[in-house]
């Protein structure tokens, strides 16, 4: 057990660390460090960090921007993931091993080796913009919110999970549906969904995360304030003289979301994890 | 989830009398709307992994061979062998092939190793195992980039790092300025990339551990065996499959490092934290070479493909 305690507390005092100092004036957050006190919400505790955060960065933007690309992507990615795989698993469709095969051979790319040469694409592809009533056409993807969204939605590991979900319901439910005369969608929508809720909330998870904690991909294509996400507000930062009460205070705001999701759905976000191993 | 693999009888069902010929036309008609929804259905997600996973892919593998940049007045040329003959000539390039191995070669064992200890410290059923299971894990879900801030924050001179080593050892350690040190600066970026990742693996682990049946262990307790033996002899070949898993799924992860550099050093100091990655961002995005990126990326990409490779050619070894 004590084994246990000591592994918990090593994995556990930064974050503890990082809440506790965002509650602190800069001074005492210094003062406190060398003992136990770095770790417990006394002294002066006030929410003026947070408050300072709002003011220096249009915090309340970025979470919005977050949010909403995140549940776009969450959304459509269930969508059209489990409607592919739906149809590759449960239909006869003509020539869908050689497509399922190609989905699966996209899995060992990894997203840093297509990041570069994906910046070039989206920046040639055109953009559709409905000005009043005529239609613009521009050139280039960089910069909006598309950019951070359509590229992330179709997802070669939501296919092949949901495909190994469906695999294990029946398919006579299928057959009974489509003798009472119901089309494919319906099967889909009514039979088949409300059956994979597992699978849902994988999928939700693995696609969530990486869309909330996405760095890499924002800093490159996204240049406007009002459309970046949290992780790109972290850059606010990185100047001389600032306040590490009111980083930490960012550092939070961006987590404690992440955190309360996965206490409350704890079972699911272990269960995404421990699927997502077999993707190696 | 357990595949059950059923019998196709569903379409006999459907249409008992198949051999009829006036049946036959009826069928055909089916087959086809059964067809086009099919297609219907498989067409969003195939055409946005067509644009955006295989055409870059593709182009990322073509514009190596070219003069691209991200934003330029001038035609696309075709250069040849240009770009790799000036990565291979760049010393800051094998520095950043040195920098991702030496992560590599210390993160792979340490980190598999500390996984599996957090997930044979919850595998078995106790009060609590809850509690521990959801403290170990929380590192995984806050983001690597909140992570990298959190850390460079401790990792100040005067940070709760030195702070606590100074504690510990009655002031006797003087801890040094960790990011800014280029013999501590990679070091530092380990600890915290192990400290983030672990659970992640722990879960994996753990996964294996609970596929090994309770009654291996029962023989073993009954053939007297240690807790080692057991270990030895029952866990760590039953988890064959999640070790090669593991190993792989670490290395690549660590060959990819950026998000770390890219907040904490930016690749100093004196080059010392700059990556594989680090270096096409560099290029593609900052000096908006488009085409050096593209070759660094491939590199990048035949690396991967030969780990994997060579990782799964050892383990098949063995079989």
């Amino acid at each position: 057990m004590a084994v246990r305690i000591l592994f918990a507390a090593v994995a556990a005092f930064p974050i503890v660390f990082m809440m506790v100092s965002s509650l602190k004036p800069d001074q005492q957050i210094f003062g406190d460090m060398s003992s136990v006190a770095a770790f417990l919400p006394i002294g002066n505790i006030s929410l003026d960090n947070y408050a300072a955060v709002f003011d220096r960065v249009p915090a309340a933007r970025f979470l919005i921007n977050s949010i909403g690309i995140s549940a776009v992507t969450v959304v459509l990615g269930i969508f059209i993931n489990s409607l592919c795989a739906f149809a590759l698993s449960r239909m006869e469709v003509r020539g869908k091993r050689v497509v399922f095969t190609a989905i699966l051979a996209t899995l060992i790319v990894p997203f840093q080796t297509l990041a570069l040469p994906l910046v070039w694409w989206v920046n040639q592809l055109p953009y559709f913009e409905l000005n009043g009533f005529s239609l613009e056409i521009s050139k280039g993807w960089l910069d909006t919110y598309q950019v951070q969204i359509i590229p992330f939605i179709a997802n070669a590991f939501s296919i092949y999970l949901f495909h190994q979900y469906f695999e294990s319901i029946p398919k006579e439910l299928d057959e009974a549906a489509r003798i009472d005369g119901a089309g494919w969608f319906t099967i889909y929508r009514r039979v088949v969904m409300p059956l994979a809720g597992p699978a849902t909330a994988t999928v939700a998870i693995l696609t969530f995360l990486p869309a909330w904690n996405s760095y890499l991909w924002p800093l490159m294509v996204v240049q406007s304030e009002e459309l970046r996400p949290v992780m790109i507000g972290i850059q606010y930062f990185f100047q001389l003289n600032v306040s590490w009460g009111e980083v930490m205070a960012y550092a939070s705001l961006i987590t404690i979301p992440v955190v309360v999701l996965f206490i409350a759905f704890q079972r699911s976000f272990i269960n995404s994890i421990a699927s997502s191993g077999v993707k190696g | 989830m357990t595949t059950t693999q059923l019998p196709p009888t569903g379409r006999r069902l459907a249409d008992p009398t198949p051999a009829l010929p006036p049946r036959k036309p009826r069928r055909r008609r089916r087959n086809l709307r059964e067809q086009i929804s099919g297609w219907g259905m498989i067409a969003p997600a195939a055409v946005l992994l067509l644009a955006f996973v295989f055409l870059p892919a593709i182009l990322g593998f073509g514009l190596a061979f070219t003069n691209a940049r991200l934003v330029s007045p001038r035609p696309v040329e075709f250069v040849g062998t240009d770009n790799f003959a000036r990565l291979f000539a760049d010393p800051t390039f094998w520095r950043s092939l040195l920098n991702v191995s030496y992560f590599a070669v210390v993160v792979v064992p340490v980190q598999s190793g500390i996984a599996l200890a957090m997930a044979l410290l919850i595998n078995k059923k106790f009060r609590g195992v809850n509690f521990f299971r959801t403290i170990y894990f929380l590192p995984v879900v806050t983001s690597m980039v909140v992570v990298s801030l959190l850390w460079m924050f401790m990792y100040r001179k005067d940070g709760l790092i030195n702070e606590m080593l100074s504690a510990a050892s009655f002031g006797l350690i003087n801890g040094p300025d960790w990011l800014n040190d280029p013999a501590t600066a990679m070091p530092a970026i380990i600890a915290l990339s192990i400290w983030q990742a672990a659970g992640f693996h722990m879960i994996i682990w753990l996964a294996g551990l609970q596929s090994i049946s309770g009654e291996l262990y029962e023989a073993a307790q009954l053939d007297g065996a240690s807790r080692w033996h057991q270990f030895r002899y029952v866990t760590w070949p039953g988890l064959k499959h999640t070790r090669t898993l593991v190993l792989v799924t670490i290395t690549i992860q660590a060959l990819g490092l950026f998000d770390q550099v890219s907040v904490m050093t930016q690749g100093g100091p004196l080059d010392s934290t700059t990556t594989i990655i680090y270096e096409a961002v560099r290029s593609g995005f900052k000096q908006q070479e488009t085409s050096y990126a593209s070759a660094i990326s491939l590199v990048f990409f035949v690396l991967v493909l030969l780990i994997s490779a060579v990782q799964r050619y050892l383990s098949r070894e063995k079989d």
